[in-house]
């Protein structure tokens, strides 16, 4: 089939064309740049903590007139209260360990800092510095959490410490994550070597190295340093207290009922409300849940504007199949077989949809350069770019079809009778 | 005429279902999608103190100094730290200023059969409620005696009153917060303004959970009661503990200075800069002054308080509304033209151009409402659901309100007349000689 009698056809109706052209390029543009969004979020969270989610259990809780974690003795009596809850913890029915921990990945509470090669760092130093999270947990922590270890060992009871929650002691021994110890050192070796935290003069040996583990943050403030975390073999004690409790298979609903009966029952003057005793998996979902959002917020938008557009293709098109039922008739009495009539209407589609797509790409990259400068947007993948020209070229072909075949249906007949 | 151009609309309108309906779904589509975005993006970007946010400044020094810049740019820590804050509270230069930082004290009730219960609240300076307008259930805010006697008063809000004290009047009570008992001078009326304008650095902006206690300043200093906010610190404090902390370059403390007008704004500037300079001057600081002034609008930009996921589905939506209109004008143009003979006939029997755009922008103004009606109940389940998408904090402050309402409909009607102009255009500019030949 030649092109040039189409092209000249679709001269006679400019403006149906011009508009359904631009509907396309703006459909793309928007498209392209929602489905990125949605495969940015859905990268986001599906990407692995390092923890054994499941069977995973968090306590926060805060003691009632506490001793003041900042003189010696508090610290000794805080630490004291922690081990009995830790002790009643570990002995619940169901329960398969339990570590004291500040933090945990995705829960947004964090003590970050900086560690270094060379002793006594400034903060600003960024060219000696690299960012870290800190973890400050036990010898339980290992199997609690869940972590695998790449390198060295873990921490053993020997080690562990106690310190008041602003307190700065020495840290003779810590573990890393891989990607801080590959930063630290690229050779691979850094199991026994010294770094300095916080830009201490004290060295700390790494002992082992795990394989992964998220920092808790989710913002973007933390993206150079998602995986960078240094854990420290010590209970932190201050007014309040976090407890990691791992569960046995099926008994994570149990273990979780009874945590609170049981913490009351060792001390009674302290706060456990309805946030205290979280599952991981709701520490996830709250995490995770203005990116599930807008996520499901571009899928419902990509969807209406595709279906918006394939029903504006339909309407006009039904239209142009009206206004040339007679030419129809002619070109049908003329020999023109039913497929090429049916053909004649998808060429001419495709026409139309393949110039508004070629606008639509440079329009989808302007809304993501945009979009780029305002909110710190990555740039538009050039895959993304071509599922959307695929996605409305073949949304294109699917909407044309009922009017093309409706076209393709026209009796030669017609052709004969007045219009 | 216009009744009997609604008449021919309506007509015109049954002639062909499949394409009105068409029309009137894309815009209440697109129309309930913008404004679903925009009633969340209103909700968000809104001044929550609008009779006085041009008067409320924060101010900001540069206590780290230019040793900060690769990760600041040049801008000075968006926070305090206690010299600093104690020092502008101590010299007084604003006509209402207070010093706060975020607490998060237990509370035990009264009743022995009853668990603690924590609650979040701010340590504040008595001119933080004058200053801010903060609205009072039962008495008032602490005076300037009980900031520096460290009065052991306390300030709660009406939520608290009603789990510890039933909602009567609790003034002249006491609680018991941190095992310490505190007179409550005042109960707040509901209190809660979004963002939360007075510690954007802690709040993030938004929380649904609305502050519980509000303690003078120096007595939760004394009481060592922790911040349970941020702590940014330019290196490891050299003492240890919440006094070690005070003692230190570390950053936690929000301020907020009420200034009147320009000159009150320029001498307070001059002020800053000659503090910075002092500090400069006496060693503590081993840079040039740099400081900053700015109201709260500015400030509230400036702490992106606003989350660019807002911005952006609100961009998108207003995207999805621009395709749908673009839509209309297609099916308009092709509604219109498919009855070229009608017009035709019209303008051959003496209608002027002026006829044919009355009759047909009201064809356009009825798809219109039609399609905002629609727009109004997609608006309706839109913002009902806004809690599945968006988070709890910012969700919850999606309201449908009257204005809502007219808006959508204005929008809907306004953009769908619009959208008619050129089909409109397109129909008035019918030949008739060459409609009536045809046929």
């Amino acid at each position: 089939m030649k092109l040039h009698p189409m092209i000249a056809a679709l001269r006679k109706h400019k403006a149906g064309v011009v508009l359904i052209a631009l509907q396309i390029a703006l459909t793309l543009a928007i498209v392209c740049n929602a489905i990125f969004i949605i495969g940015q979020r859905i990268d986001r969270v599906n990407r692995p903590t390092g923890l054994d989610e499941s069977n995973l259990f968090l306590v926060t809780q805060q003691w009632v007139g506490a001793p003041s974690a900042d003189t010696p003795d508090g610290v000794a009596k805080l630490d004291a209260m922690q081990k009995e809850d830790l002790v009643a913890l570990r002995n619940l029915p169901g329960v398969a360990s339990v570590a004291p921990i500040n933090s945990l990945p995705l829960l947004n509470s964090s003590w970050n800092g900086a560690v270094s090669l060379k002793p006594d760092a400034k903060f600003s130093d960024t060219g000696n510095n690299v960012r870290t999270t800190y973890y400050f947990t036990d010898d339980q922590a290992m199997s609690t959490l869940g972590v695998k270890l790449a390198a060295g060992r873990w921490f053993n009871a020997g080690d562990v410490q106690n310190q008041g929650f602003r307190d700065n002691p020495p840290r003779p021994i810590v573990i890393v994550t891989k990607a801080l110890a590959d930063k630290l050192f690229p050779k691979g070796d850094a199991v026994g070597k010294p770094i300095y935290v916080d830009g201490s003069s004290a060295p700390s040996t790494i002992v082992g190295v795990v394989t992964r583990l998220q920092v808790p943050s989710t913002g973007s403030w933390v993206n150079g340093f998602t995986w960078n975390a240094t854990l420290v073999p010590t209970r932190l004690d201050a007014g309040f207290a976090r407890y990691a409790v791992r569960t046995k298979p099926g008994q994570l609903e149990a273990a979780m009922k009874a945590a609170a009966p049981t913490l009351y029952k060792v001390n009674p003057l302290r706060v456990l409300d309805d946030d205290s005793v979280k599952s991981y998996a709701d520490i996830r979902a709250e995490a995770y849940r203005a990116d599930v959002g807008m996520a499901i917020l571009m899928g419902v938008i990509c969807l209406v504007l595709l279906s918006v557009t394939a029903a504006g293709i339909v309407g006009l098109t039904s239209f142009w199949v009206g206004q040339r039922h007679r030419q129809i008739g002619v070109r049908r009495a003329l020999g023109a077989r039913k497929v090429d009539i049916l053909h004649y209407f998808q060429l001419e589609n495709l026409l139309i949809a393949g110039s508004g797509a070629v606008i639509g790409i440079v329009m989808a990259i302007g809304l993501n350069l945009w979009l780029m400068r305002l909110y710190q947007m990555d740039r538009l993948p050039v895959v993304y770019t071509l599922i959307g020209v695929a996605a409305v070229l073949v949304l294109g072909q699917c909407a044309v079809f009922v009017p093309a075949r409706r076209a393709s249906n026209v009796p030669p007949v017609t052709a004969t009778r007045a219009a | 005429m216009f009744a009997y151009y609604l008449d021919l609309a309506l007509r015109s309108l049954k002639r062909s279902p499949g394409l009105t309906a068409l029309m009137v779904l894309a815009i209440g589509f697109g129309v309930a999608a913008s404004m679903t975005s925009w009633s969340v993006f209103r909700a968000v970007s809104g001044d929550p103190i609008p009779w006085k946010s041009a008067q409320l400044f924060v101010p900001q020094i540069d206590n780290w100094g230019p040793s900060n810049n690769p990760l600041s740019q040049g801008e000075p820590p968006n926070a305090m730290d206690y010299a600093d804050a104690t020092a502008l509270m101590r010299d007084h230069r604003a006509k209402l200023q207070s010093a706060m930082y975020q607490i998060s004290p237990s509370v035990v009730p009264a009743e022995a059969t009853k668990h603690p219960i924590n609650v979040s609240g701010h340590a504040v300076y008595g001119e933080f409620f004058p200053m801010l307008d903060v609205p009072f259930q039962y008495g008032s805010g602490w005076g300037a005696s009980d900031d520096t006697n460290r009065a052991q008063v306390v300030v709660i809000s009406s939520k608290l009153n009603q789990k510890l004290f039933g909602g009567a009047n609790s003034v002249g009570k006491s609680v018991n917060i941190e095992s310490h008992d505190y007179r409550v001078v005042g109960v707040l009326k509901d209190w809660n303004p979004q963002p939360r304008f007075y510690d954007v650095v802690n709040s993030g902006g938004f929380n649904s959970q609305s502050d519980d206690v509000f303690l003078p300043f120096l007595t939760a200093i004394q009481a060592n009661m922790q911040n349970d906010g941020n702590t940014n610190c330019n290196a490891v404090p050299k003492e240890s503990g919440f006094v070690g902390l005070q003692h230190s370059e570390c950053v936690w403390i929000a301020y907020m200075a009420e200034l009147d007008d320009a000159s009150a704004v320029s001498t307070y500037r001059n002020y800053l800069q000659g503090y910075a300079r002092e500090q400069q001057q006496n060693g503590r600081f081993g840079w040039a002054p740099n400081n900053r002034l700015r109201n709260l609008p500015a400030w509230l930009d400036n702490q992106h308080v606003v989350p660019s996921d807002t911005k952006v589905s609100l961009l998108v939506a207003l995207g999805l509304l621009l395709v749908c209109l673009v839509n209309t004008i297609g099916l308009l143009l092709a509604k219109f033209l498919r009855r070229s003979a009608e017009i035709g006939v019209r303008r051959a029997l003496g209608a002027p151009r002026m006829a044919i755009y009355a009759q047909f922008l009201t064809e356009a103004g009825i798809v219109g409402v039609a399609g905002g009606v629609l727009g109004l109940l997609l608006t309706c389940a839109g913002v009902a659901s806004v809690g599945w998408v968006m988070p709890k904090d910012i969700a919850a402050l999606a309201r449908l309100d009257v204005s809502l309402l007219l808006l959508t409909l204005l929008v809907a009607v306004v953009a769908t007349m619009l959208a008619g102009l050129y089909p409109t255009y397109r129909a008035s500019r019918v030949q008739p000689a060459w409609q009536l030949k045809s046929n």
